[in-house]
């Protein structure tokens, strides 16, 4: 199972062991990470997912949505070039192990 | 007599805010045990998506679950599920013991009620006949899910955001969709003139039938029993194979009548959750609580997934022993089709409107003021909007209405301190305008 790695704004780390067909946001709100809401359930409708993926993963991933886009725009914490909305990342083996990093707020 | 296993907080109700309630309390540093009872057998889960992506059958029901079973062992959360709570056994202090319909028995020293609501029933003949379905919990979903395979004409009762959620969803799998409402205009109780006529062409674009300003007779019956369709109060006849009611819900009061609290139109609760006998706590589609913002009626029952995650919140910081006001000015969104209107504030009581963009780019908003401050946006296909008036509402700011007919001026970089409101305290979380 691909193990995804979430680093809070603080630097604490969380590791867990993900499903695959799960989101990277509902892996975190499953398991109580904190710094990753997910409210609206992962529907592009809340951008309270928003994550900085590691510059080495961010071209393994499906690329950023049009919705998602402009979402990521308006998220609380600023936007940078390796943002995405955790709730868009599906875990699967082929992508393998992630690691992302949480903003220091979400909402 | 006092139970000797007397323990910690029960919270009666395993949703939306049930699980957040229990969820704050232990991030509220309460150390005590909680236990969470559910009516249902399935594990908590989002609602949301029943009326959307579970129907149209993209979704296998697991993938909608809040939290795994070893958050609720980590947390020392202790979920019960299939239990209805029939009756509750208190003493002056607030204590008790509940009592399910299977005669289980829950000690509690303290008290949350997250019972949310049900489905409003169809009063006319016929409506108990096969074929007339609602849509509140996963197995109405699953069921509902299984009759449109048979079903080749659907008609909807109701033009709030179930019906036409419903509607989108079955209109999607092809099927003929009608959608009958009381109401001269869509979603009336929910948003401004402008987007129910959006959505009103942009359902009709889509091939759906819609009948405003008229009510139900009655179900027709196929003499076996079965739903043929629907007699309207006009006298036209509408056949379908399924009938779908989505005209609102009723707030579940009856353990708090039985408990003696006050409710009116939903359990009555202040601004930190608490009800009338001053130990419990309520929050979610089963409360009516002060709004949260001013300029709006003074006090409102709000079904949205935001509301009960707020009030949530509320609810547990106070029996943390903690004072935490209810202020987050609320939001909720509707998918329809490839149509996402999210909407933030309230635009009750409001003066003045500003549209922005054109509507027929299936792409706009429409921003509601009260005076010359910003109240309220609904956005349709424009989260960017959405999420500044959500951010300039939190902070208290507002946008002048002149920037913000300009769709061309992003509305975030056009906030100002309002003049007139007062930066509202959120619940939670941080100011996130520069």
């Amino acid at each position: 199972m691909p193990t995804i790695r979430y680093t809070s704004a603080d630097g604490d780390v969380r590791e867990i062991s993900a499903t695959t067909g799960d989101s990277v946001m509902q892996t975190a709100v499953r398991n109580g990470v904190a710094g990753i809401v997910g409210e609206c359930g992962g529907v592009l409708s809340c951008a309270t997912c928003h994550v900085f993926v590691d510059a080495g993963d961010a071209d393994r991933l499906p690329p950023v949505g049009e919705l998602e886009d402009e979402m990521l725009d308006g998220t609380a914490d600023d936007r940078r070039p390796t943002s995405r909305l955790s709730c868009q990342l599906v875990v699967s083996d082929e992508l393998g192990d992630l690691h992302v990093t949480l903003p220091e707020a979400q909402e | 007599m006092r139970p000797t296993n007397e323990r910690g907080v029960l919270v009666i109700g395993a949703s939306q805010a049930g699980v957040q309630l229990a969820s704050s309390l232990r991030e509220q540093g309460l150390d005590d045990p909680i236990t969470v009872v559910g009516a249902e057998a399935h594990p908590p889960y989002q609602r949301p998506p029943l009326s959307k992506a579970l129907l149209q059958g993209d979704l296998p029901t697991g993938s909608l679950v809040f939290r795994s079973p070893q958050f609720y062992a980590e947390q020392r959360i202790d979920l019960v599920l299939d239990q209805r709570i029939t009756s509750v056994e208190r003493r002056p202090d607030g204590s008790g013991v509940a009592v399910s319909s299977s005669g289980r028995r829950f000690p509690f020293t303290r008290l949350a009620l997250t019972v949310g609501a049900r489905p409003r029933r169809l009063d006319v003949p016929g409506a108990d006949l096969a074929g007339v379905r609602y849509l509140r919990d996963t197995d109405d979903a699953l069921a509902l899910r299984e009759d449109l395979t048979r079903a080749d004409r659907v008609v909807i009762v109701g033009g709030g955001f179930i019906g036409l959620e419903v509607a989108a969803s079955v209109r999607r799998l092809g099927k003929d969709v009608t959608v009958v409402l009381a109401d001269d205009r869509l979603m009336g109780r929910a948003v401004g003139e402008p987007i129910s006529e959006f959505f009103r062409r942009a359902h009709e674009r889509r091939g759906c039938t819609l009948h405003f300003s008229v009510g139900v007779a009655a179900v027709t019956d196929d003499g076996n029993g079965r739903a043929t369709g629907l007699d309207l109060t006009d006298g036209t006849h509408v056949p379908a194979d399924l009938v779908v009611v989505g005209i609102g819900a009723v707030p579940r009061t009856e353990l708090a009548e039985h408990l003696g609290l006050r409710v009116d139109n939903g359990i009555v609760v202040d601004e930190h959750g608490l009800t009338s006998d001053g130990t419990t706590v309520a929050a979610g589609d089963c409360v009516n609580c002060p709004t949260p913002v001013a300029g709006a009626s003074p006090r409102m029952r709000f079904e949205s997934v935001n509301t009960a995650v707020e009030q949530a919140k509320v609810a547990a910081a106070t029996l943390a022993g903690k004072r935490l006001p209810y202020r987050t000015p609320p939001w909720f969104w509707s998918d329809q089709f490839d149509l996402k209107l999210q909407v933030a504030g309230l635009s009750q009581g409001c003066d003045q409107q500003v549209v922005r963009g054109d509507p027929g780019t299936e792409r706009f908003s429409v921003l509601y003021y009260r005076g010359d401050t910003l109240a309220a946006a609904e956005c349709v296909n424009s989260p960017l909007d959405f999420m500044a008036v959500r951010a300039a509402l939190a902070a208290g700011s507002t946008v002048p209405a002149a920037l913000a007919a300009d769709p061309g001026t992003p509305l975030r970089t056009s906030t100002r301190p309002s003049s007139t409101g007062a930066p509202a305290p959120r619940t939670h979380g941080q100011d996130v305008l520069a």
